[in-house]
């Protein structure tokens, strides 16, 4: 957590006023309240907003499920009717859109035309492989990107600096199916230093708990188990950390060079601090807000990325679920899995704009 | 929800113990499998990779076909008698079959004519418990194959004997109960599950009598299986079976390469040269059970003329189709049912490419500065690899005729639901894999008249045609029948109502290590029989 008082002094707000004055921590608790509600205010319209498109998203693409499953020899028409009627795709769009958001608030998001399991139950098995990938691609991007960034900033101009820019780039317009794949030739193939695909080495087999195989591995206490979850996590992270990390190193580049200006950056050189501390300390913390806003907004794209980063590696998460059931128009899990994911990253980007809020004292004030 | 994850934790305890039990040495076979299956009760799906992980490896029927043909045997009846009319098929069921012990049920009698009923009872009466277990159970392929028209009654004659009677007689009867929709499931299972209020997890943790038994799913990642010790057919010479599912082709071959599965479906093409020269790796092949074909509407004019559709057969290069879209790996068709296929007649002579000739048939129908549309499916098919291509070097044929072709394409299932339009504009290219193996299958499906506005896109009734096929599908004989069939495709190929363009061959690359691995004409991957060399 950033401490507060460092923000008194780099936005020149109040710097007369103590921090532990009463009167202002109370001023303080009310703006962040008053702050939260206006921005939980505004998820019930963005919450009916997606229920609506995710509704929808899926009714208004050509061909249904029956179509499909029936193939090339085709269905008849009458017992398609009959089968539409049993499932109730036959009423009123209205009165489904109805149903649906009743359901909802009953914790009901229907159940799967495929596997005939509660769309809930599929999201929750799933949704822990995603998330474990996305954790670990996040921490990459966030672990390179910055130092990366900072680096490039303070090298302006430097061939270092052109050489990370340039690998951003670069890596910002890679296709990452492309770049899985050939990381798997390279590493898995060539190389045999990594798995090709899978999370864990089929060897182990060990039950599930909390469906985060580097946790349930551990979990399991079975020799080489979590090695194997790390082994099999490595390519299908660095891929989906790649656009990420080139995001992050280019936004704390150019947010580090913003506030390397600034006046109070030369006044704390000027005061004779080393240079770790100016960087480090006075510059970073005002850099990072807006980088912050950006690793929140890094999670619809790490989730878009993991449609594609899954299907390469094999890795059972809600990505390759949700297109699967896209191409059979499996109604009810595509209307609940886009709903479940746009819960997620509506929920991520509170926590962002809170934690905004929190360490920018103007964002709250405003 | 805690229940399930309960279960699962001892299940899964339950098969670590099974396979600690079998010793480190277990043979463990794993096969990088393309896709998910949707569930595990056979008969509610139509897709061949939910049939590769669970007819196939967990049950069986009551006739088998015969690994690698379509030739029907002995499965779970051990003998048939068929009657004299050809209604009623009397089936004597085998014996001393076990059904799987698991770690979700132990079994407390063997198969008996009450699974048999019960296994197409809840596919045949709509008021059956079971007809609708699960949401959206719409048995398919039973209903598909016309089964509720052609099943009379099911009777049990005794514990052992078990009667099918039927409205009609239908000589394919026997080949379409050995397809996977016609597997046959515990009875005793079943109400264990009714009894405990808990009737989906029969599409979830399935119990038969198959080769190997159900140990556990990890959705879109690992399905496993154990080799069943008492196996009526005898137990297997591999221990573990592994379906690890590996959506991409290139993905697959790398885990092929790096020892991670033995055995791999669905190659890409590009691929399959660099496989056939790598020493560690065997690939085989054989002729798909398949037919990719143009069906012209003969409907619409000027193609209900049947010059027409001659002259456009005439116009087009197989020569460079099978080049361009199969890669090699394709056979070029000249009727509408495979070369594989019992009934084939080899005596027909194809439409030889002749563009001059097609002109002239062009000039002779009257038909000039024509212009047409070609469908292209927009999904890649084992009978029809790139089917844009495929219409692309159409369109190149046919303008060197003088037609002016326009290519058109929807997404999948409008594609499918389009063209099924009588009054539809446009010759689709679209194809068939069997299910079976009987040509009634294929030109029944494919050509009948009952297909029209349905499954049959050229949407082509002929009555000395339909008299053929109808006839062949009511003798018993199958010299009768295959001469039957001949005929019916001497009056296709002289109508025309399709373009038949490709077979294609099927390639199934595998570690050279695995033996005994025989590739099923109907596309279906069995592991039955798969040993793995040390």
């Amino acid at each position: 957590m950033i401490n507060a008082g460092a923000f008194v002094y780099s936005t020149g707000g109040h710097p007369a006023v103590s921090r532990q004055d009463p009167l202002v921590r109370h001023i303080r608790t009310h703006d962040m309240f008053r702050f939260l509600f206006s921005r939980l205010g505004l998820l019930i319209p963005t919450f009916f907003g997606v229920t609506l498109v995710a509704f929808s998203f899926i009714r208004l693409l050509p061909g249904d499920p029956l179509d499909l499953l029936a193939g090339e020899r085709g269905i008849d028409p009458e017992r398609k009717a009959q089968l539409m009627a049993q499932m109730g795709f036959d009423r009123p769009l209205w009165e489904q859109y109805l149903d649906y958001l009743l359901n909802i608030f009953q914790g009901d998001l229907g159940t799967s035309f495929a596997s005939k399991k509660p769309v809930l139950d599929e999201f929750l098995t799933l949704f822990p492989a995603t998330a474990e990938l996305a954790l670990c691609a996040i921490i990459i991007a966030v672990c390179l990107g910055i130092p990366a960034g900072i680096f490039a900033a303070v090298k302006r101009g430097s061939v270092a600096d052109q050489a990370i820019m340039g690998t951003a780039l670069v890596g910002y317009s890679m296709p990452i199916f492309w770049w899985g794949l050939l990381l798997i030739i390279l590493f898995s193939g060539i190389l045999q230093w990594t798995p090709v695909s899978g999370r864990i080495s089929l060897m182990f087999f060990f039950p599930q708990v909390t469906g985060f195989m580097l946790i349930d591995s551990l979990l399991s206490g079975e020799k080489g188990a979590f090695l194997s979850a790390v082994r099999h996590l490595i390519l299908p992270s660095v891929v989906l950390a790649t656009i990420p990390l080139a995001v992050i190193a280019r936004q704390t580049r150019s947010a580090m060079l913003e506030v390397l200006g600034e006046d109070y950056v030369r006044t704390a050189r000027a005061k004779g601090l080393p240079p770790f501390r100016v960087i480090g300390f006075h510059a970073l913390r005002n850099a990072l807000i807006p980088v912050i806003t950006t690793i929140g907004l890094q999670v619809g794209v790490l989730l878009a990325g993991a449609i594609l980063t899954e299907t390469i590696f094999s890795w059972p998460g809600i990505g390759k679920w949700l297109v699967d059931s896209i191409s059979r128009r499996d109604y009810f899990v595509v209307q609940g899995g886009l709903l479940l994911i746009a819960g997620i990253i509506m929920l991520v980007n509170l926590i962002v704009d809170l934690l905004y809020g929190l360490i920018n004292p103007r964002i709250r004030h405003n | 929800m805690k229940m399930t994850k309960a279960l699962k934790a001892t299940l899964l305890g339950v098969s670590l113990a099974t396979i600690a039990a079998t010793g480190v040495s277990a043979k463990t076979l794993v096969y990088c499998s393309e896709g998910s299956p949707e569930g595990f009760d056979t008969a509610l799906y139509t897709a061949g990779t939910t049939f590769d992980a669970s007819s196939k490896p967990l049950y069986n029927r009551l006739v088998e076909f015969k690994r690698g043909t379509t030739e029907v045997l002995p499965g779970l009846a051990e003998s048939w008698e068929v009657s004299e009319d050809g209604l009623e098929y009397t089936f004597n069921l085998r014996k001393g079959v076990k059904f799987h012990t698991t770690s979700f049920f132990t079994p407390s009698r063997d198969f008996n004519a009450d699974d048999v009923v019960f296994s197409f009872e809840r596919q045949l009466k709509k008021d059956h418990a079971w007809n609708q277990y699960t949401a959206g159970a719409a048995w398919e392929y039973f209903d598909g194959m016309s089964m509720p028209d052609l099943i009379k009654e099911i009777v049990k004659v005794d514990d052992y004997q078990v009667k099918f009677v039927l409205n009609r007689p239908e000589a394919p009867m026997l080949a379409n109960l050995a397809m996977d929709f016609a597997s046959v499931l515990s009875a005793e299972y079943a109400d264990k599950l009714e009894a405990d209020g808990k009737m989906e997890m029969l599409n979830q943790e399935p119990v038969g009598t198959g080769p190997f038994s159900f140990v556990g799913y990890q959705k879109d990642a690992v399905i496993r299986y154990n080799a069943f010790a008492d196996y009526w057919g005898g137990k297997q010479p591999i221990d573990n079976l592994i379906f690890a599912i590996t959506p991409d082709a290139a993905v697959r071959l790398q885990k092929l390469k790096a020892g991670e599965c033995h055995v791999m479906p669905y190659p890409a093409p590009a691929d399959i040269a660099d496989i056939q020269a790598d020493d560690s790796l065997t690939m085989m092949e054989q002729q798909g059970l398949n037919v990719g074909y143009l069906a012209y509407n003969t409907k619409v004019a000027p193609f209900d003329n049947k010059n027409v559709r001659k002259a456009l057969n005439h116009a087009i290069n197989k020569q460079a189709i099978l080049d361009a879209v199969f890669q090699g790996s394709g056979q070029a068709a000249k009727n509408p049912i495979p070369p594989t296929m019992w009934s084939y007649n080899d005596a027909i002579e194809d439409d030889a490419y002749d563009p001059e000739l097609a002109k002239k048939m062009l000039a002779d129908a009257g038909v000039s500065d024509l212009s047409m549309k070609i469908w292209a499916m927009p999904v890649q098919r084992p009978y029809n690899p790139n089917a844009r291509r495929m219409a692309e070097v159409m369109q190149a044929d046919f303008a060197k005729v003088g037609v002016d072709v326009e290519i058109v394409s929807y997404e999948w299932g409008e594609y499918l639901s389009r063209s099924k339009a009588e009054d539809r504009d446009g010759a689709v290219l679209l194809g068939w894999t069997g299910d079976n193996g009987d040509p009634d299958n294929f030109l029944a499906v494919l050509l009948g008249c009952d297909g029209v506005g349905g499954s049959n896109r050229a949407q082509w009734c002929n009555d000395e045609f339909q008299a053929l096929i109808e006839k062949a599908k009511t003798v018993s004989d199958k010299a009768e029948r295959t001469k039957l069939y001949e005929e019916a495709q001497v009056v296709f190929k002289e109508e025309a109502p399709w373009g038949t363009i490709a077979h294609s061959v099927v390639f199934m690359p595998m570690s050279s290590k695995v033996t005994g691995y025989v590739m099923d004409p109907l596309g279906g991957h069995w592991f039955d029989g798969v040993d793995i060399a040390e």
